[in-house]
């Protein structure tokens, strides 16, 4: 055949086409595959701790190695106080930062101011733990909570929670770092999904006479609702999964505790203080136990930040 | 204006005027705290960064050392993490970009790919050594590196996949048109155009996975010696800062401080690197 010469290249060139495409898509499949791998991998490692303790597990706030006892109540308590305390100052700070950085500074400034918060998320979380454990303690618990015993603690009802030691280790420590550890993360998805709201939207409210806030609160806020919350989300999970930082400053303490001045434990503290020296499957398996679910949570919390991004996207792209 | 109007007007002006006045404290309030994160690092550091910290192995305490083994391990398994997470991670997102436009695949990947990213790595750690320390019976820096690429791959996938969508459809089609196959096309067009952009994501994947420490308790666990056995238990600078910092030793204190201001100033210059790496690739096209 005189077109051989031509179609053996082409013929080749169509093989190495096929290998390179499924090549890559093995290693997209990879990817997919971690996701499972871990889940399936903790699941199996935690089976002896549940079949030992059921579903008592999720609710004793026992933790004791002599007697093999162990509960989840505790490290899950502590894991979602401390990320909602570090959410309940980090959000309105991170918007405070959007707000100014998308809406006041000017152009020339934007670009600094962003990178110089962007770097607080570039900060090792050990160095937030160090520096939290040998200078904001000390200075928490010389400054700040003798005033939150005197001025919060007799508050009705909630009042309990800030009664306590001024030790400076503990749950209020551990979310106030928690919450600077996750501000650079919200306050850059906010101002992301702030930079998408159509201008002609911002100048006609302008045009109306309104003033900068009323701008941000009745146009930019709820044309962005949906990605913000993503953001927010995005953060939480930051918070829940933290771990050096948290494991320094927060006290390790297995017992529950009522106030936040008090130790106290995450998963994430737990696993990094004990699982190397936990002796006996019952206690290591009861360890990953409470990994796979902080890994369960945060997927959930994370799916859902996703899913909003996406949606917020897909408005975005709807208008265009 | 009645007197009505102007109140309502004032109280509105005034209004915006707190909120605005908020929101600048807020910046001052994120900004306070890294300087003083800064300030702490260098003021307890700096003194302590000598030639010893490069050139004697950590000591025991109350006798003088460096940091020698502690960095030579981060350095060894940082390297071995970014040479097995950067060719999957890139593989990974040449498939989403350029490939996946069909099929249940690619946008699954994507949305896993995203959750991997904020993965706790502490999990990472767990699932690690489950799956090889326990296996093997010891803790090694293999597990170690293993449990780090984990999490450069999703930095890397997630970039690479950004870059090349930025890369515009025309180049592709123009080499197409000239007889290109496609996997000529998306290595000497696709990957030519977004090197830059890679790059940048490879560097941020490194500066994160290199003050990690979570992942790597589990799986490389420590070690006081110079080892240069990726099968045995590693040191790193991150696991020797958290040792050290929780002693109750002062010359300890001391070792750990001066490790974590270079791992401090290592991280930040990545990322200043990796973003003016960015930049320029901006600016030049």
């Amino acid at each position: 055949m005189s077109d051989t010469p031509q179609t053996q290249p082409r013929n080749l060139q169509a093989i190495m086409d096929l290998v390179f495409r499924n090549t890559t898509k093995l290693f997209a499949f990879l990817v997919f595959g971690v996701l499972f791998g871990i889940l399936i991998t903790l699941l199996l490692a935690s089976l002896p701790a549940l079949k030992t303790f059921g579903f008592h597990f999720f609710t004793n706030d026992a933790w004791n190695p002599v007697t093999v006892e162990f509960g989840a109540m505790v490290p899950i308590y502590g894991t979602l106080v401390t990320s909602v305390i570090a959410m309940l100052i980090g959000i309105p700070v991170s918007f405070g930062i959007a707000l100014f950085i998308t809406e006041l500074t000017p152009a020339w400034l934007k670009r600094p101011l962003g990178i110089a918060i962007e770097l607080l998320a570039g900060i090792p979380s050990i160095i937030y733990g160090m520096w939290g454990l040998f200078v904001f303690a000390p200075w928490f618990a010389d400054n700040l909570e003798p005033w939150i015993n005197d001025h919060m603690g007799n508050w009705p009802l909630v009042g309990q929670f800030f009664q306590g030691p001024p030790m400076g280790i503990g749950m209020l420590t551990a979310s106030f770092i928690l919450a600077i550890m996750v501000i650079p993360f919200i306050s850059s998805v906010m101002r992301d999904v702030f930079e998408v709201v159509p201008p002609m939207l911002k100048e006609s409210a302008y045009g109306l006479g309104a003033t900068t806030w009323e701008v941000v609160w009745n146009v930019v806020l709820p044309y962005t609702k949906v990605g913000v919350v993503g953001g927010v989300m995005l953060g939480l999970g930051r918070a829940l999964g933290e771990t050096m930082a948290v494991t320094f400053v927060i006290g390790n303490a297995h017992e529950f505790s009522t106030s936040l001045l008090m130790p106290g434990n995450t998963i994430s503290s737990a696993l990094a203080n004990e699982f190397t020296e936990a002796v006996g499957d019952i206690y290591s398996s009861s360890l990953i136990t409470l990994g796979m679910m902080l890994f369960v949570i945060t997927f959930i919390v994370l799916a859902l930040a996703k899913l909003l991004l996406i949606k917020l996207a897909s408005k975005e792209g709807k208008q265009a | 204006m009645t007197t009505l109007d102007r109140t309502r007007y004032l109280r509105r002006r005034v209004t915006n005027a707190i909120i605005l006045g908020v929101s600048l404290f807020t910046v001052a309030f994120a900004l306070f705290f890294l300087a003083w994160i800064l300030w702490t690092l260098f003021s307890n550091g700096l003194g302590h960064v000598t030639t010893k910290v490069f050139t004697q192995m950590t000591p025991p305490p109350g006798s003088s050392g460096g940091l020698l083994n502690a960095i030579a391990g981060s350095l060894y398994m940082v390297l071995m993490a970014t040479l097995i997470g950067t060719p999957v991670g890139v593989l990974a997102g040449t498939y989403l970009a350029e490939f996946g436009r069909a099929g249940w695949l690619a946008p699954t990947t994507r949305f896993v790919n995203d959750i991997l990213l904020s993965a706790p790595s502490i999990v990472i750690g767990l699932f690690v050594y489950e799956g090889v320390v326990h296996r093997m019976g010891h803790f090694s820096g293999w597990a170690g590196a293993l449990a780090l690429a984990l999490i450069v791959l999703p930095v890397v996938v997630r970039t690479t996949e950004n870059m090349l969508q930025l890369v515009p459809n025309s180049l592709r089609e123009a080499a197409a048109a000239l007889g290109a196959p496609q996997w000529k096309v998306v290595i000497m067009v696709s990957y030519r155009a977004a090197r830059a952009g890679m790059l940048t994501g490879v560097l941020l994947a490194v500066a994160r996975i290199s003050g990690e420490t979570a992942p790597l308790l589990f799986t490389a666990l420590n070690n006081q010696f110079w080892s240069n056995d990726l099968n045995g238990p590693m040191a790193s600078l991150a696991a020797i800062i958290f040792q050290f910092a929780m002693s109750p030793y002062e010359d300890w204190h001391h070792l750990a401080w001066a490790g974590a201001l270079l791992i401090t100033l290592f991280v930040l210059g990545l990322n200043i690197l990796a973003r003016s790496i960015f930049k320029k690739s901006e600016a030049g096209h």
